[in-house]
């Protein structure tokens, strides 16, 4: 498999599938790892970096953590490459723009990527559409497992797992929940929300990982205790009672808008539809902002010239990289504007 | 674009929609990045790991210090981690560990020792896997062992497991 092939995928965190997928876009589960050999990366040398990233990508290739498994080498991998496999969330921003050898395994599902070199030695991730977060720890563990059958982690009685950020310490296990919650924003009750996900130590932040923005209304949950509690009181806190309970009361938002504000719903969808068919240039922020609009259409039922897999398919090919690719030539931020203007018509247009 | 209805100025970016207590009036108002700030109601602002991380670090800078406190095996300095918030190797756990407890209690909710999985013959808690996991590392084991018929048997009991469950 390679990188341009992943293009004509829709990536799994975007099937649009699995339970609560109106409002859970992907669930994540990350382990972060090191080998007991090597200093972490802050204080490894050239040959440390190399070594690590030949031991680590040897092991995850004979595990097979997919039927194919694309592997890329970051420092080598052109910048468009790396930032197509931000977009699709399969390396974080901090490992696209980093120093040295490092590099990620991807399966062809998109459901395991396996970065090697990022803040610690190894970061094991999961990722599933929808609300699916027991099964998938199964996996990360399975490949965890298997990984601790060929190499010693860093490992300590006390602290456990042992990471480069001691805020990662112990089980190493990041539990992340991509949610779409357009009526919380609309109906001003996001900030309660937020507050009540700090109570609770649970860490918020915008579409692609730490230091990002929400734009179009998508907001990442996560945990930040990772010591101190077992992964399975992880995984379970966070699906049968965290998410429930933000979905819930999004789902109160939208009843809400739908009896009291329908007017005011039913216009932003369709100013969202209007200028998304008919903008002759747009930002990637003004589109993700307007078909977040249209989403929340498609599944309050509200609008049904478009299905939720195109939808998705929009979300993802209308960002810098996608539409670089898709073009087949590098364009400038103008260019890009004018592009994504094109490709938006062109879809919406031959849907009706 | 509207202005602001609070100072008049400015583009109105955040838009509320109040529903006052105690009554069904509901009350819609638009508002500009910085009086939505003024009154509280800023969005998108949050705090990263190392933003946090930065905060107890700074509260503990002011914590007695040895001021040549590094770790033997990579040399780090618990001034440099304090800059950085990254330690250099694993035994800088053990190297800082009157330093770093209290960090570490902070940032993990008052949780200061390991719960979770272990490698193996480290001890520790096992965690607890459902039958289907069990059964998947079983097969995983037949498949990387070449025993094809307990892999196939395996192959059919999670599949009748994985129909039941739905």
């Amino acid at each position: 498999m390679t990188i341009d092939e992943l293009v004509h995928q829709v990536g799994e965190w975007l099937r649009g599938e699995g339970p609560y997928a109106d409002i859970v876009i992907s669930s994540r589960i990350r382990l972060a790892r090191n080998l007991e050999a090597f200093p972490f990366l802050s204080k490894a040398s050239d040959s440390d970096r190399e070594q690590i990233y030949r031991v680590l990508i040897d092991s995850v290739s004979e595990l097979k953590i997919g039927d194919d498994t694309l592997v890329v080498d970051i420092d080598d991998a052109d910048e468009l490459d790396r930032q197509l496999l931000v977009e699709r969330h399969l390396i974080s921003r901090q490992h696209a723009e980093g120093d040295g050898t490092r590099g990620v395994a991807i399966a062809e599902d998109e459901q395991t990527a396996v970065m090697i070199n990022e803040e610690d030695h190894l970061r094991i991730q999961g990722m599933r559409s929808g609300l699916q977060l027991a099964g998938l720890f199964e996996e990360v563990n399975r490949i965890d497992d298997q990984l601790q059958q060929r190499v010693q982690y860093a490992f300590d009685k006390r602290w456990g797992f042992l990471t480069a950020c001691p805020t990662n310490v112990g089980t190493g296990i990041r539990v992340s929940v991509m949610l779409h919650l357009p009526a919380l924003k609309l109906t001003g009750q996001i900030e309660q929300m937020f507050r009540a996900a700090k109570e609770m130590h649970l860490a918020v932040r915008g579409l692609y990982g730490e230091g990002t923005d929400a734009i179009g209304d998508f907001f990442q949950v996560s945990n930040q205790t990772t010591l101190g509690q077992t992964e399975n009181d992880i995984v379970e806190h966070f699906g049968s009672e965290i998410i429930p309970k933000i979905v819930k009361f999004e789902l109160t938002a939208r009843e809400m808008l739908e009896k009291d504000k329908s007017t005011l719903l039913d216009d932003k969808i369709w100013r969202a539809w209007g200028t998304l068919e008919n903008a002759r240039t747009i930002s990637s922020d003004e589109s993700l902002f307007l078909l977040s609009h249209l989403r929340m259409g498609v599944n309050m039922g509200r609008c049904k010239d478009i299905d939720l897999s195109k939808l998705n398919m929009l979300f993802l090919r209308s960002q810098p990289a996608h539409l670089q690719k898709l073009e087949g030539r590098r364009l400038d931020g103008e260019e890009r504007s004018v592009a994504r203007a094109r490709y938006l018509r062109n879809i919406l247009e031959s849907n009706n | 674009m509207s202005l602001c209805q609070r100072c008049n100025k400015a583009p109105a970016t955040v838009h509320l929609l109040d529903i006052l207590p105690d009554s069904d009036e509901k009350r819609e108002r638009h508002l500009c990045e910085q009086c939505a700030g003024e009154e509280g109601l800023t969005t998108q602002k949050h705090e990263s790991i190392n933003e946090i991380l930065s905060s107890f670090i700074k509260q503990a800078s002011g914590m007695p210090q040895k001021p040549d406190l590094a770790c033997p095996e990579c040399g780090m300095t618990f001034r440099e981690f304090r800059a950085n918030g990254l330690l250099g190797c694993p035994n800088d756990y053990n190297a800082f560990e009157k330093a770093l407890a209290p960090l570490i209690e902070r940032a993990h909710d008052g949780g200061t020792h390991h719960v979770g999985k272990a490698p193996r013959g480290e001890g520790g808690e096992t965690p607890k896997f459902s039958k289907l996991a069990q059964l998947r590392r079983e097969l995983q084991d037949a498949v990387d062992a070449e025993d094809y018929e307990r892999a196939a048997d395996l192959r059919d009991t999670i599949k009748s497991l994985e129909s039941e469950q739905g």
